[in-house]
């Protein structure tokens, strides 16, 4: 059962290098179940989403990216859903936007030739964050009433990284100051009825290192600050578990070298000594990781722990990173 | 040269310490994508050079907040302060700095107008949020700051080596961009269109003029057009200057006494920005020194290649499912591959940008938060050249 069932948006951020793109595109996967629809949003113009699951380049539309996990809701065989892709470009979003609700004709046309929309949407503060997040928003709320458009179960955000993530989401703060009444005003208003409300969940993707760790607790109470709604913390690339690092830590020389011996290898001293120092530095390692969980267990949100995979991250592994998360009720 | 002999990658090494203790190197930038230790490397040079007889200051843009504290600046005050704790012998010195953004533009729009213009400006909204906010801002206050630094250093004799620590870009180019995009933004035309009305004959308000303002009214609401005009009009003069001592800081980064530094970790995604860091330095003509590969995994000592180790832990697993041999070389054996793949990863660099002297460090245990552990760091990047070879 998902521990989000209510959440339509989930917005996936986190510190750099943590791997945030690699769980927006998993928990997109994991979401992907039973003939649900997902959408993928990126905002970055980074093309993460066709790296990694190996398409073209997206353009500024919705396409079809791929299926889900082919499972019921209760973990067994069934049919999958469909991960739609989106690569929001502010340019396009803000010429979209004029057309959708000013209905300005040639004069939307004349914005563009006199420069505006490439000031608005490079220089403009705040302007580009909120044509993003509108794109973002019109995606969710979408509904039958908008012929043509692709319904979605779902939308997955890979947003920003924490340390602008609530600068990112708090639109009507970031306009206040600029627009204090007026259209903008109120549309921004709307969206973070939405963004604030328990359809949305700010979920945190760190790894088990002390800034990563750090940066998450002061991203969850900045996301609380401002009133939005805190989901959950995914821990990711975790070191390999199965092996206990008090027996790591150790390990007998002699028993090794017998147990190597009986498996066919040679077991040379040189090689035992090997197996040895990696065990030791293992338990070091766990024991650094052990410090920060519990650290991570204090933030008191559910937590999603994902494996380090000594291969790296291909389209085959993003399927086993949704099925992980789907086990541990994030989708 | 500070480039000696190859690597096993087939990159030539990097020589950390010629580059330091190089009289000529004035400026050492550090650059890359966010993530990969830009600061904590910036720091490390920073004082190895200091402890090698230089006369340093390090310019940081958003440290972990102990290291600031380690380093003396848990203040963001827009100084440079002294670093305590200095090897004794250290004949150098080592002062740090952070960037405050917001600060370093309100000196600049206060250096450059009127002081009744300055409150003018300081006060309106869009300046407000353009000073805190705007993405891009930090990249050219860094270049301001730096152009600062480096001109009283010039005057005084403060320093004789500044190591900057570029700002965690969206794209790591936003840095060299920032003086090309401070233009654009100058001589674009919606800043021409909204000075037009206040630098006087109506000529200019033509159809169209008209039909954009009504659009942007209509968007917008009145106050907020007017606010612009009047922030636009107010900042063009203050830009005026700025713009110009942008392009000087540009040029003094592409002058020899400068190095960069390029900052990666062994992951698709770093390389690949790192790659693109290395191919536009090289078309802007900015003196590269090499690269810095943070976060290696050390190769254990050993034959045993990853899948004898697997084959050899399946085994063991059959007679005993909870043996600890089979769990150490399956250990062994998942290092190996990444090993493996981090080498992979840099030798496809390498071949690509086979002229980049690279350094290689390994993934320390811990987080460095004190003078002592970005020692050691330094200790590291200096043998991740020599040892690499």
């Amino acid at each position: 059962m998902s521990d989000w069932p209510r959440v339509r948006l989930h917005v996936v951020t986190g510190k750099g290098g943590t791997g945030k793109s690699t769980v927006a595109a998993a928990l997109a996967l994991a979401l992907a179940t039973e003939g649900k629809r997902v959408l993928l949003c990126e905002v970055e113009g980074r093309q993460g989403i066709a790296r990694m699951f190996d398409v073209d380049p997206l353009p500024y539309a919705e396409q079809r990216l791929t299926t889900g996990l082919p499972l019921k809701g209760d973990g067994r065989p069934g049919r999958p859903g469909v991960v739609h892709a989106l690569h929001i470009d502010p340019e396009a979003a803000l010429l979209e936007y004029l057309a959708m609700y000013y209905r300005l004709g040639r004069a939307g046309r004349a914005l563009d030739r006199f420069g505006v929309i490439e000031f608005a949407t490079t220089i403009a503060p705040g302007v580009r964050d909120v044509l993003l997040t509108g794109k973002v928003y019109e995606a969710v709320q979408r509904n039958s009433r908008n012929k043509g458009a692709v319904e979605y179960d779902a939308v997955v955000l890979d947003a920003p990284p924490t340390g602008r993530i609530v600068q990112f989401l708090n639109v009507s703060n970031e306009l206040a100051g600029l627009a204090k009444v007026g259209p903008i005003k109120s549309q921004a208003d709307t969206m973070m009825t939405l963004f604030r409300s328990p359809r949305t969940a700010v979920h945190l993707v760190t790894v088990l290192e002390e800034m990563p760790v750090q940066e998450t607790a002061d991203g969850i109470a900045e996301v609380r600050d401002v009133d939005l709604p805190v989901g959950g913390v995914v821990v990711n690339l975790v070191r390999p578990q199965e092996l206990d690092p008090e027996r790591a830590g150790r390990a007998d020389a002699e028993e090794v070298a017998a147990d190597l011996s009986a498996a066919g290898l040679d077991a040379d001293p040189a090689l035992v000594g090997t197996l040895l120092e990696e065990g030791r530095e293992h338990a070091e390692r766990r024991a650094l990781e052990q410090s920060q969980r519990a650290l991570v267990e204090e933030l008191d949100v559910p937590t999603y722990e994902l494996p380090r995979l000594p291969q790296g991250v291909d389209l085959g592994a993003l399927y086993e990173l949704a099925e992980r998360l789907r086990e541990q009720g994030m989708a | 040269m500070r480039v000696g002999p190859l690597t096993a990658d087939g990159a030539p090494a990097l020589d950390v310490d010629a580059l330091l203790d190089d009289r000529s190197v004035g400026i050492v930038v550090c650059c890359g994508s966010g993530g990969v230790g830009k600061t904590t490397t910036s720091a490390a040079l920073a004082l190895r050079a200091a402890e090698r007889g230089r006369k340093v200051v390090v310019l940081t843009i958003d440290p972990a907040r102990r290291l600031a504290q380690s380093l003396g600046i848990g203040e963001l005050d827009n100084t440079p302060r002294p670093v305590v704790g200095l090897d004794a012998d250290a004949r150098g010195g080592l002062d740090a700095m952070m960037l405050d953004m917001k600060r370093t533009f309100d000196e600049v729009v206060e250096a450059q107008a009127s002081p009744e213009k300055a409150k003018q400006i300081l006060e309106n909204p869009f300046y407000v949020t353009l000073s805190s906010s705007f993405a891009g801002t930090q990249e050219y206050m860094a270049m301001e700051k730096l152009g600062q630094i480096h001109a009283d250093a010039q005057r005084d004799g403060t320093y004789d080596l500044i190591v900057v620590d570029t700002p965690p870009s969206r794209s790591a180019l936003d840095f060299l961009d920032a003086p090309e995009r401070l233009s654009s933004f100058l001589d674009g035309r919606f800043i021409k269109l909204m000075l037009a009305p206040a630098r006087g004959p109506a000529r200019l308000v033509t159809a169209g003029l008209g039909m954009v303002t009504g659009a942007l009214t209509k968007v917008l609401g009145a106050q907020v057009l007017k606010d612009l005009q009047t922030f636009v009009a107010a900042i063009d003069t203050v830009f005026g200057g700025f713009r110009q001592r942008a392009m000087k800081t540009y040029s003094l980064l592409q002058d020899d006494r400068t190095a960069f530094v390029v900052v990666a970790a062994p992951e698709p995604d770093a390389l690949r920005e790192a790659a693109y860091f290395v191919e536009r330095l090289s078309e802007d003509r900015m003196p590269l020194a090499g690269m810095v590969v943070n976060r290696a995994a050390t190769a254990p000592d050993g034959e045993v290649t990853a899948d004898e180790a697997m084959a050899a832990a399946q085994r063991i697993r059959k007679r005993d499912p909870r043996s600890t041999t089979a769990g150490l070389l399956r250990l062994h054996a998942d290092r190996r591959r990444l090993v493996e793949r981090e080498a992979r990863l840099r030798e496809r660099f390498a071949a690509a940008h086979p002229q980049v002297a690279t350094a290689v460090v390994p993934a320390l245990p811990s987080d460095v938060h004190d003078l002592a552990g970005l020692r050691r760091v330094g200790d590291l990047l200096a043998a991740g050249g020599a040892t690499a070879s």
